[in-house]
């Protein structure tokens, strides 16, 4: 009997995949579609909140006071986005402390970018220009992806996300109009970047165990390589605009498939860094684990207050 | 004292603009109502999305169960006479 009721619950469910119906937090759903979501969307968020780890360090360098201005409040939009999605991933019941530890415990994965270091100013644009135009081609889609509050979050994510690209465009702008030392800056910084920025999309089709089941339940809606070259297409007459030189002596133009042919990633610094292996891995969670720990004595206090006061109107009351 | 470790989960609804209905935007966890209401500014409104910000602690919202919306909202499925293109009306009859 019950493999019966089961039966029909799939189907329901898999009728509105089929029709393009959202799947909401109390609807039914396969374990293993909400273990998946759950896992993505809590790497996001891990993502979005180590994503301000690098940029903030250039907060009290930043060259003018309009340049910081705007970086602080780029990083606070990364914290913003890390909270869309972590109370996007509350709706299919992770609960935020768990997702916090195991981000600390190094359970949990977030984008492999991220354990790059920011070497000079010129990083801060590479970034914006770059690492968020990648992540804008990455978020898009998932606006239309199959789980309502996870799509709703990328909405929102995705109109603040513009504002970061176009900033670290300017910066990468202003540094290639200005001096040689600076243009060179700039060249240096995208020479960087580049790589790190392809390896974003995640591993080549073949090689992603995830994406066929994530494709057929309508979580993404583009594989990994589909993105990558549509991102490199897009950047390519941007960099030329710029006047600097990508970084790959086999990019060239393809007229056949309309689009460029690139050289190959290099897959094992790739999975180096997803190991944590990179430059800044240990770095990274190091500072996010002593943020949280010190801050542990604001959060136990909000607590004591909130209470305090709840008694305090219940007193009153009774009286 | 009895201290939970996690600040307690909040539903926040944000009114775009007067005249509009407040509308749920997302949630987020606070000690209290108020920090609530100063986080869901932070979060929420950072770009003047909101005039107006409504919390509510997620334990106290109740929903309708989604598995049984088929029968529960069956009752308005099969009264078409509710909707006015279910009268005819001669093409003469102007302004109705």
């Amino acid at each position: 009997m019950e493999t019966i009721v089961e039966k029909s619950l799939e189907e329901q469910f898999e009728e509105k995949i089929a029709n393009e119906i959202r799947i909401e937090p109390k609807d039914w759903m396969p374990d293993q579609y909400r273990k998946t979501l759950i896992r993505q969307i809590s790497q996001h968020a891990h993502s979005e909140i180590v994503g301000m780890l690098p940029e903030g360090n250039w907060i009290t360098r930043a060259p003018s006071l309009k340049r910081k201005a705007i970086l602080l409040s780029k990083v606070q939009d990364e914290a913003g986005h890390g909270l869309y999605l972590y109370s996007a991933a509350e709706t299919l019941g992770a609960s935020r402390d768990q997702m916090i530890a195991d981000l600390h415990s190094g359970k949990a994965k977030y984008s492999s970018i991220f354990n790059y270091p920011t070497l000079s100013w010129a990083d801060i644009g590479a970034i914006g220009w770059l690492v968020d135009g990648a992540a804008i081609m990455n978020q898009v889609p998932l606006c239309r992806t199959s789980y309502g509050p996870y799509a709703r979050a990328m909405v929102r994510v995705c109109k603040e996300e513009s504002f970061h690209q176009r900033q670290g465009f300017e910066i990468m702008m202003t540094l290639c109009n200005g001096a040689p030392a600076q243009k060179k800056m700039a060249q240096e910084a995208f020479n960087r970047w580049w790589w790190p920025t392809l390896m974003m999309f995640g591993p080549k089709d073949e090689e992603s165990p995830n994406t066929e089941q994530s494709m057929r339940w309508k979580i993404k809606r583009f594989t990994n390589d589909e993105l990558r070259q549509r991102f490199v297409d897009m950047m390519v007459p941007q960099a030329e605009f710029l006047g600097l030189t990508v970084p790959d002596p086999d990019l060239k133009w393809n007229e056949t498939k309309n689009g460029y042919d690139f050289g190959e990633v290099n897959w094992e610094e790739f999975w180096n860094v997803v190991k944590g292996n990179g430059p800044c891995n240990k770095d990274r969670i190091q500072t996010r684990v002593k943020a949280h720990e010190e801050g542990a004595w604001v959060r136990e206090a909000a607590l004591a207050h909130a209470q305090k006061r709840a008694q305090r109107e219940a007193q009153k009351q009774e009286k | 004292m009895n201290m939970q470790k996690e600040w307690p989960l909040w539903e926040v609804f944000i009114r775009s603009k007067q005249g509009l209905d407040h509308k749920h935007v997302g949630s987020l966890h606070a000690a209290d109502a108020e920090m609530a209401i100063q986080n869901a500014r932070d979060v929420y409104t950072r770009r003047m999305e909101g005039v107006s910000i409504w919390v509510v602690e997620s334990k106290h919202i109740h929903a309708s169960n989604p598995d049984e919306a088929e029968a529960f909202f069956d009752p308005a499925n099969d009264k078409v006479y509710r909707h006015p293109t279910f009268y005819e009306v001669p093409a003469e009859i102007k302004n109705m």
